[in-house]
């Protein structure tokens, strides 16, 4: 299992598109894939879930893959958080 | 977690029965003050200068009786109680009734930055909703990917991996008349220790659904306010996995149970496959747990009758020789 703090970068926050690029990525692996804020714990893998953490610009969201591919997932993710969630 | 103020505890929002009434008289400033226990503290010890054992971190509910006894120190000038009371950063203190503090009382409120909020309900019945609200709020909480629907006034929380069919099949049970408590994302409240409740994160998201080939759908405005629902208590746990043919699945029902924050539901996992209508298996096992609630168990009843059977059986080879029993088909009815 490993997990690393994501920060997101384009001003409108995690709305329905990010949501989607983000799910779509995420569900290309085969590994679990969480996302963390305060007290809340969502699945990657779905958008509603996603969108559910209302998270906004410069809101840190801890990230935690577990599963064969976590690397490759991580590094997926990371790259996707860093354009701006722009495919 | 975020801190619970107690402008959150004014914005709450309920109706009815449940209903706080209350409104900030004084000391606006003491609002962003932090609610940290579920404890309500009558200070009428405290008034009267006994401090030990004071709860000075609970809200401070002061009833008639308190009220009057504030006015009498008033009258004799006697200060020297009340201000102690404010140095213990109290989050804040609620009126019971119609009665208004006086101003050298809400001076010290202002000054020492603690909100006085005034409530129209007798002390019995706002103790009362004021308790069940605060246990609500300092619930254990945990959120889980699934979906809630209540079937036949059983809470069902389905999960189970992504992409198993989920919310097509808490679409289905919506189309059959069932409601939607929350899609995809559940957040679970332990309430004293002894139920679950479910809603959904966010009630602006709560009712929208995400079907793969569809998008994001409303269910709201395509089905009607019928179909939804804010929280129910969860009272079953279905685990929806893909069919594994060498795997032994429970062919009888017995209890399988799943715990949730330390509470245990009954459980039951469907393996899903192509042509298994799984809403209708929910439906079952909804109306199934009903029975189990009202006292009848299918399973066990069924295998005492079995049992009863076989002893009956037993009894009368006793009497008849095995002759008479391969002739006389009609003296076996029952």
């Amino acid at each position: 299992m490993i997990s690393k703090e994501l920060e997101v970068l384009n001003r409108a926050g995690i709305h329905a598109r990010p949501a989607s690029e983000i799910a779509k990525t995420a569900s290309s692996f085969k590994c679990d894939i969480f996302f963390e804020k305060e007290n809340m714990k969502v699945n990657a893998k779905s958008i509603m879930g996603v969108i559910t953490l209302g998270a906004t610009y410069k809101t840190k969201l801890l990230c935690i893959c577990s599963g064969e591919d976590e690397n490759e997932a991580m590094a997926a993710l990371q790259a996707l958080f860093e354009r701006r969630f722009e495919s | 977690m975020k801190e619970f103020t107690v402008l959150d505890l004014l914005d709450l929002d309920l109706k009815e029965h449940n209903h706080l009434q209350l409104t900030c008289i004084a000391g606006r400033s003491g609002l962003s003050r932090p609610i940290r226990n579920a404890k309500i503290a009558r200070p009428g010890l405290a008034l009267s200068g006994y401090f030990v054992g004071f709860s000075g971190d609970s809200i401070q509910l002061i009833g008639r009786a308190e009220q009057s006894f504030i006015d009498m120190l008033e009258e004799k000038n006697e200060y020297e109680n009340i201000e102690k009371l404010f140095e213990y950063n109290i989050p804040c203190i609620i009126f019971i009734g119609d009665y208004r503090p006086s101003e050298h009382f809400v001076e010290l409120a202002e000054k020492k930055a603690t909100a006085i909020l005034s409530t129209p309900l007798e002390s019995s019945d706002f103790s009362r909703r004021l308790y069940s609200q605060l246990d609500e709020v300092f619930a254990p909480t945990m959120t889980i990917h699934g979906v809630l629907v209540e079937v036949y006034g059983i809470g069902v929380l389905i999960t189970g991996d992504s992409g198993v069919g989920k919310s097509e099949t808490a679409l289905e049970l919506i189309e059959r008349g069932h409601r939607l408590i929350s899609d995809d994302t559940v957040k679970l409240k332990s309430i004293s220790d002894s139920f679950l409740v479910g809603s959904g994160e966010n009630p602006m998201l709560a009712h929208h659904m995400e079907i793969r080939g569809l998008g994001i759908i409303n269910l709201t405005n395509l089905f009607g306010v019928g179909a939804i629902r804010e929280k129910k208590q969860v009272e079953l746990s279905v685990f929806l996995e893909a069919w594994d043919s060498s795997k032994q699945y429970d062919r009888i029902g017995d209890a399988l149970t799943d715990t949730f924050l330390g509470i245990s539901v009954p459980k039951i996992v469907i393996p899903v496959r192509p042509g298994r209508n799984v809403p209708i298996l929910i439906e079952t096992a909804a109306r199934n747990e009903r029975l189990k609630k009202l006292g009848y168990y299918s399973s066990k009843e069924f295998d005492q009758n079995v049992l009863k059977w076989l002893e009956s059986e037993a009894a009368r080879r006793m009497y008849f020789s095995s002759d008479d029993i391969g002739e006389g088909e009609s003296g076996f009815d029952q």
